[in-house]
C-alpha cells in the first residue's frame, strides 16, 4: 500500500468523469456522474494512474493526500 | 453568587433580566483582562466546563479557541444567530431575553484570543431579534461597557447560510456558500483575520462560565455532557416554545414540558437534520452519546412531536423536499441526490412505488451520505433512514398503495 489516498473536493467537482475513466479501480461514478472514493490507501501500482487523474481533472477536484493529514 | 450557583444547581441562561443594568446587577460585572494569567485561567475553566458547541456539532469550545490561538494574526469573533433550522427558535428567544449574555460570551472570547472586533449575524427578516441586539449594543455604548467594537450584519435567511464556513464566505464575498474543509483545525478567515464562529447559545454559556466557573456549569446536566440546553418544542403539543433543561433530560420529560395534545407516534429530535425516535426510546436522555447509541443525533436543541393521527412518511417527505430546496447548490450529490430522495419519498406517500423502490432509495441514501462539502446532505440521510425504520409499518402500507397526500399535517410548519 502507498501512503496516499484520493480525496475529492465535492464543491469543485463538476462531474467531468475523467478521474473514473483514468482510475476505475479506485473511483466509481454515482448515478449522477459524480465520483465516489472509498478513502482507503492506494495500492502502489495505482499511484501513477492516480497522479494522472489528479493532474487531468479540469476542475482540480482530485487530490492525492498523504494518509496522516486530514481530520 | 459563584458558590451559590455551583452548590444549588441554579445555573440557567434564561430568567435573568434582559436590560444591561439588571443583567450586571444580577450576574455581576464581566471579568475583564487580557493578561496571560487571565487568559490561562479562562481557557482552563472553559476546558474544565466541558462545554460543547450548541449549533449542532457539539465540538468542544475550548479546543476551538485553542485551534484559533495556534495561528498568529488579527482575529474576529463571529456570533452565529442564523438559526436556519425552521423548527428551532432558541437563538431568537435567547437574543430577545438575554442579549447581554451572548454579547458577554463573545467579549470574553475576544479577550482570550486577542480579537479586535465582534460581528453579530442575524438573518434578514428577523427584525425583532436584530432590534433586540441593536438595543443591547446601544445600552453598552452608553456606559462604555467595552472598547471592542461590535457590528450587526444581516445575511440571507437560508438553511445553510448559518453553516460556519458559509457564514464566513458571506461576510467575505456576499455569497452564502459552504467551503470544503478537510482540516477543520485550520481557522476560518475573514480577509486576513482569523475568525472564531460560535453559536449564540454557546456564547451565553461562555459568559456564565467566565463569571461563575466550570463547577457552576457542571452543577447541572450529565458528567460527560454538562450544563443546561435550550430546546425548541413544536408539533402535537399545547404549548410550543423554547424550554431550558439540564443536558441529558429524558426525551419524554422534555416533551412533557410542552403538554402533548395526543398520544405521540414519534419525536423528531435534533431538527430537520436530526432523526426520528420511536416511543420505546422516549426514555433516552437528550444528549449526544445516548442519542447516538439509538442512531439519532442531538443536533440543535429541537423536538418535534408527531401525534398518532399524523403520518410519519408524509411528514418526512415534506421535510426532505424542504431540505433539498435548501441545498447551497454546489455539490452534485446534494444538488441531484436530495431531490431524488425527496422524489422517492413523495412517490411513497402517494402510494405509487414500483418493485425497485426500496433498493433505489437505499442506494441513493448510501450514495449521498458524506459526499457534500458540508454536512447538509448527511443530516437529511440520517433523518430519512430513521423514518424508514421508525415508520416501517407506514412504509409498508404506502408501498401497498396507501396514499395520504390529502391529509393535513400540522407537525411541520414554518
Amino acid at each position: 500500500m502507498s501512503a496516499f489516498r484520493i480525496t475529492i473536493d465535492p464543491v469543485a467537482c463538476d462531474a467531468y468523469g475523467y478521474c473514473a475513466e483514468l482510475l476505475p479501480e479506485a473511483i466509481t461514478l454515482d448515478e449522477w456522474g459524480y465520483p465516489c472514493v472509498n478513502g482507503n490507501p492506494l495500492p502502489d501500482e495505482l499511484l501513477a494512474a492516480a497522479k494522472r487523474a489528479a493532474r487531468d481533472c479540469p476542475r482540480r477536484a482530485v487530490t492525492l493526500q498523504a494518509k496522516e493529514s486530514a481530520r | 453568587m459563584a458558590d451559590t450557583l455551583a452548590t444549588t444547581g441554579s445555573y440557567q441562561l434564561l430568567g435573568h433580566p434582559a436590560d444591561l443594568s439588571g443583567h450586571v446587577r444580577t450576574l455581576g460585572p464581566l471579568p475583564t483582562g487580557s493578561s496571560p494569567a487571565w487568559v490561562d485561567s479562562f481557557w482552563s475553566a472553559l476546558g474544565a466546563s466541558g462545554l460543547g458547541g450548541r449549533g449542532g456539532a457539539a465540538f468542544p469550545t475550548s479546543l476551538k479557541l485553542g485551534a484559533l490561538n495556534r495561528h498568529p494574526g488579527p482575529a474576529v469573533i463571529v456570533v452565529n444567530a442564523m438559526e436556519g433550522e425552521p423548527v428551532s427558535h432558541k437563538d431568537k428567544v435567547l437574543l430577545n431575553r438575554a442579549p447581554h449574555l451572548v454579547l458577554d460570551g463573545a467579549l470574553l472570547l475576544a479577550q482570550a484570543s486577542g480579537a479586535q472586533r465582534i460581528v453579530v449575524c442575524v438573518p434578514i427578516g428577523r427584525d425583532q431579534v436584530a432590534e433586540s441586539v441593536q438595543h443591547a449594543l446601544s445600552e453598552r455604548d452608553r456606559v462604555a461597557y467595552s472598547t471592542i467594537p461590535v457590528t450587526l450584519v444581516r445575511p440571507p435567511d437560508r438553511f445553510v447560510a448559518g453553516e460556519e464556513s458559509a457564514l464566513a464566505a458571506w461576510i467575505n464575498s456576499g455569497r452564502s456558500l459552504p467551503t470544503h474543509r478537510p482540516d477543520k483545525s485550520i481557522p476560518l478567515r475573514l480577509g486576513k483575520e482569523r475568525a472564531l464562529v460560535h453559536n449564540a447559545e454557546t456564547l451565553a454559556h461562555v459568559a456564565m462560565i467566565g463569571r461563575f466557573g466550570a463547577a457552576a456549569f457542571r452543577s447541572r446536566g450529565l458528567p460527560e455532557e454538562p450544563g443546561t440546553m435550550l430546546i425548541t418544542i413544536s408539533g402535537a403539543v399545547a404549548h410550543p416554545g423554547v424550554v431550558e433543561v439540564a443536558c441529558g433530560t429524558p426525551l419524554r420529560d422534555v416533551v412533557a414540558r410542552a403538554n402533548p395534545t395526543s398520544e405521540l407516534r414519534a419525536l423528531l429530535v435534533g431538527g430537520y437534520a436530526g432523526a426520528w425516535v420511536a416511543p420505546h426510546h422516549f426514555v433516552t436522555p437528550y444528549a449526544s452519546i445516548p442519542l447516538r447509541t439509538i442512531g439519532a443525533s442531538a443536533g440543535v436543541g429541537v423536538v418535534v412531536a408527531l401525534g398518532t393521527d399524523q403520518c410519519g412518511v408524509c411528514t418526512t417527505a415534506r421535510i426532505a423536499r424542504y431540505m433539498a430546496s435548501q441545498s447551497a447548490g454546489q455539490c452534485g450529490p446534494c444538488v441531484f441526490g436530495l431531490p431524488a430522495i425527496a422524489d422517492d419519498l413523495h412517490q411513497l406517500s402517494a402510494g405509487r412505488t414500483d418493485v425497485q423502490w426500496r433498493d433505489r432509495i437505499e442506494r441513493r441514501l448510501t450514495q449521498v451520505d458524506g459526499r457534500g462539502g458540508c454536512r447538509h446532505p448527511d443530516g437529511v440521510v440520517r433523518m430519512v433512514r430513521s423514518a424508514l425504520e421508525v415508520f416501517a409499518a407506514e412504509v409498508v402500507a404506502h408501498q401497498a398503495g396507501m396514499s395520504c397526500n390529502d391529509h393535513v399535517d400540522t407537525a411541520v410548519a414554518r
